[in-house]
């Protein structure tokens, strides 16, 4: 076994140089055969990436440079992608707030393409979803599923494959929004050949993570990776199956989406909303059942219902589709379907809720100590909520006044920023200090800021948002005394602007609250010491620092 | 084929097919004997051990 | 027991996994494929100009979709404020969709001759010189990009493929056509007439090129939006009961 072991790592090598240079020529290729200057752009970021790449392989491939020992963790991959995730993260606010702003005030558009709503828009969708939430997913599922299995990840260059060429593929979407390079399909707006990439990056993805539970030590397979190998093979079925497209040519950025009209919308939102269930939910949850046990030093307050949660939340989830689509052209039956399978959800998704806050069950104390602990809790406060309000809003009846209004991108917001956000911040306070090998955060403190300048924030952006929701899709249903309808179009825009201003003071809050984190793990990271040691908890510190505990 | 009976095949067999996918994965995870393992598997993935025991990871 | 199969063995979860995330999906779209009134049978419908394809396709690239919906709910107060709700039919040849999903401004399903052509270029040029309380951004490059003729002519290819019935006339035609329509009383404009009947020919005061810009080829799709099917001869309580 020893001698093939180095065969087959020269093969890999050979292997991962030799993708490195054919990707670099197509890189080169299309740079120089397209007649259009975004394609050639991204033409050459392909190319660039690959002969970094290529080089990254030749530079580490050398026998006599030190090798991590085989029996530790590959971690490297997984501190790329947390730094990855800080960064895109703090980006990802920014933007979104430009916008929120942007809609209080409109002349911050500037008349400038680039810079204007539409084409900002889905920068800031992709950039907190797919850049910051998809980089938290790939941290902590790579870190958990080592853990867990106490095997190291499966590959040699997959997992560094992995996390860059997610970036990479982050870089090509972002920049093709600004240059308005979109499919036109809500969270699936990166063109043809940004999907074609992700597709090979997924597939590795999923290939790293299978081949690491195929050698795990343990017999069972714990519950947070189901529920991320659930999100990581439902998102490549989403992803192919909602991008089936035909390129214009193969040198040119435009593509049509194969379906039409209302098969589309009905693909799309099938797609739309499980980007909600499997890559908002389930992998986050995964997040879930690792960090809240750990963070608090207790098993999961049920691994019974963990696994009716699991299996009902997949099954449930994926029907839910259709309750974007209320009173539209779509059939009533799948209307129905969607409304009714909505509704179920709210089970499952509090039998989750309850098996995440009920972990902390005679260990209450951390939430008033531990700052961390209080982030990842109320994470999953904020994520009983949305998944209460979820289900009342696909109701036809409710959704009739909710659909098209603020009350949705309210909605959203306390999952994405309550639940997402709040569980990501909690991951990456405990992974840093993990990864690095610190003793704990360079100050516990600081995240005790962050906790309450995000919490406020969050508060002021969907209260606002319910408030100018309801107000706006009750304004469009009045009618006065003679039968008329009440307000113009225009009156209902004019109504809204002091809410945008309050949401947009939210959004600031959250960029602040970002800014607050990456200094506290920059100085983490870089190895100052901790302010405030005596205060942080035991696990705080990476395993090998922590202190027995007192007998 | 027509609007309802579209509509009726495709809620009873999902129906039917939640209720025996639900009732067998509840009949498993409630299975007496599996709770132990339950426990068991938890502990050792997480790494946590009973704190008499010691060792922590 | 057997569900430890699934925790034992990833490929089996895996595949377990696949199952039942499947059911739902299959469940729900496929049958949109087969089911015949899914679409409604409807006098009217054509593919888009190549004018007013390539404006759909500003719109989509500018992201009009974020703010603004074309689909008409089956609600007293939308089909006052906007017309009759929405057909599937009237979004048969969409690729994408764009049914939109928030109303920051109004719906477009129907906005096609609502206003002038003037009036609509004028706003998407400025739009609070027209209106003040509006938020929507300004698309002052759209008037001075001109649009190139050959790609189009790529797309409507394109379309074909994806299902789009363009005739071999219309491909044929399509650069020829894409310029009548910002020529009016050319002979050639009568010929894309009778090709896409109800087609609006766009001549904007300040366009002084014969050549058609981005803003004339949007406007020319908002024209038309709604605009197609003829709803005297629809019959809504008849075969097309969804």
């Amino acid at each position: 076994m020893k001698p093939t072991t180095a065969e087959r790592e020269a093969l890999g090598d050979a292997l991962a140089a030799l993708s490195a240079a054919l990707v670099a020529v197509l890189g080169l290729y299309i740079t120089f055969a397209t007649r259009e200057p975004a394609m050639a752009l991204h033409g050459a970021l392909l190319a660039v990436a690959a002969i970094i790449g290529g080089g990254a392989v030749f530079s580490f491939m050398n026998p006599t440079e030190d090798r991590p020992e085989r029996a530790d963790y590959v971690d490297g991959p997984i501190k790329v992608a947390t730094i990855a995730a800080i960064i895109w993260g703090i980006a990802g606010f920014l933007v979104g707030d430009i916008i929120a702003w942007q809609l209080a005030f409109p002349a911050l558009n500037f008349d400038l393409p680039w810079f204007s709503f539409g084409r900002l828009r889905p920068l800031h969708t992709s950039a907190v979803i797919f850049a910051f939430g998809g980089n938290v997913l790939l941290a902590t599922s790579l870190f958990v599923v080592q853990r867990t299995c106490h095997a190291r990840l499966a590959g040699r260059w997959s997992p560094w494959f992995v996390v860059w060429g997610y970036q990479l593929f982050i870089a090509i979407a972002g920049t093709g929004y600004l240059l308005g390079i979109t499919q036109g399909k809500e969270y699936a707006e990166p063109e043809w050949y940004a999907d074609l990439l992700l597709t090979v990056v997924w597939v590795t993805y999923l290939l790293v993570f299978l081949g690491t539970l195929a050698r795990r030590k343990e017999p069972h397979i714990y519950v947070a990776n189901w529920f991320f190998l659930a999100f990581i093979v439902t998102v490549a079925l989403l992803h192919l199956v909602n991008n089936a497209s035909i390129p214009v040519s193969i040198t040119s950025t435009k593509s049509y989406i194969v379906y039409a009209g209302v098969q589309d919308a009905m693909t799309q939102w099938w797609y739309g909303h499980n980007a909600v269930g499997f890559f908002l939910t389930a992998g986050f949850l995964g997040i879930m059942y690792y960090f809240i046990p750990k963070r608090v030093e207790r098993p999961v307050y049920s691994y019974r219902l963990s696994i009716v949660h699991f299996w009902t939340l997949i099954f449930l989830y994926i029907w839910a589709g259709p309750h974007h689509l209320h009173y539209t052209a779509l059939p009533d039956w799948a209307q129905t379907l969607g409304m009714t399978f909505s509704i179920i959800l709210w089970m499952p998704s509090w039998g989750g809720m309850i098996n995440g806050l009920m972990t902390l069950a005679g260990a209450w104390d951390k939430l008033r100590t531990d700052p961390v602990v209080r982030l990842l809790v109320v994470s999953v406060a904020f994520y009983g909520m949305s998944t209460f309000e979820g289900p009342l809003m696909s109701i036809k009846a409710v959704n009739s006044l909710s659909h098209y209004t603020d009350w949705t991108i309210g909605h959203v917001h306390s999952g994405a920023l309550g639940w997402v956000a709040m569980v990501s911040f909690g991951a990456i306070y405990c992974l840093v200090p993990w990864l690095w090998n610190r003793k704990g955060l360079y100050s516990l403190k600081l995240v005790e800021w962050h906790f309450w300048i995000s919490t406020i924030g969050i508060l002021l952006y969907i209260t606002a948002m319910w408030v100018s929701g309801i107000t706006q899709g009750l304004m469009w249903r009045s009618y006065d005394k003679l039968g008329f309808l009440q307000y113009s179009f225009i009156e209902t825009v004019e109504a809204m602007k002091p809410y945008y201003v309050i949401r947009a003071i939210g959004g600031l809050l959250l960029v602040i609250g970002g800014l607050v984190m990456a200094y506290n793990i920059w100085r983490t990271i870089r190895g100052d010491e901790a302010v405030d040691l005596a205060d942080q908890p035991r696990v705080a510190a990476a395993p090998g620092l922590r202190l027995q505990p007192a007998e | 084929m027509t609007y309802d009976t579209v509509a009726t095949i495709s809620q009873v067999t999902s129906l039917l097919f939640f209720i025996a996918m639900f009732g067998s994965v509840v009949v498993y995870a409630l299975w007496p004997a599996n709770g132990a393992m339950f426990e068991a598997a938890q502990r050792d993935a997480l790494d946590l051990r009973e704190p008499s025991r010691g060792k922590q990871q | 027991m057997k569900h430890e199969v699934f925790e034992k063995n990833s490929l089996i979860l895996l595949v377990g996994i696949l199952i039942a995330v499947s059911i739902g999906g299959l469940a729900q779209i496929a049958p949109l494929f087969w089911i015949d009134s899914t679409i409604e049978k409807v006098k009217g419908m054509r593919p888009y100009t190549p004018l007013e394809q390539v404006g759909r396709d500003i719109y989509v690239r500018e992201g009009c979709y974020g703010c603004h919906s074309q689909m008409i709910r089956t609600l007293r107060d939308e089909v006052e404020r906007y017309g009759h709700y929405s057909l599937a039919a009237e979004s048969m040849y969409d690729h994408p969709f764009q049914w939109g999903s928030k109303r920051t401004g109004p719906d477009l399903a129907r906005v096609g001759g609502k206003y002038s052509d003037q009036w609509q270029a004028d706003h998407l040029v400025a739009p609070r010189a027209l209106v003040p309380e509006s938020i929507m951004p300004g698309y002052p490059w759209l008037a001075t990009t001109r649009i190139d003729a050959p790609s189009t002519v790529e797309r409507l290819k394109t379309l074909r493929l994806v299902g789009v019935p363009y005739s071999d006339e219309m491909i044929v035609n399509a650069e020829r056509d894409l310029v009548a329509q910002i020529d009016p009383e050319s002979r050639s404009a009568r010929d894309l007439l009778q090709r896409y009947p109800k087609a609006k020919v766009v001549r904007l005061d300040n366009s002084s090129t014969p050549h058609p810009t981005e803003l004339e080829a949007l406007v020319a799709y908002l024209q038309i939006l709604g605009q197609m099917v003829d709803f005297a001869t629809f019959d809504a309580a008849g075969p097309n009961l969804r």
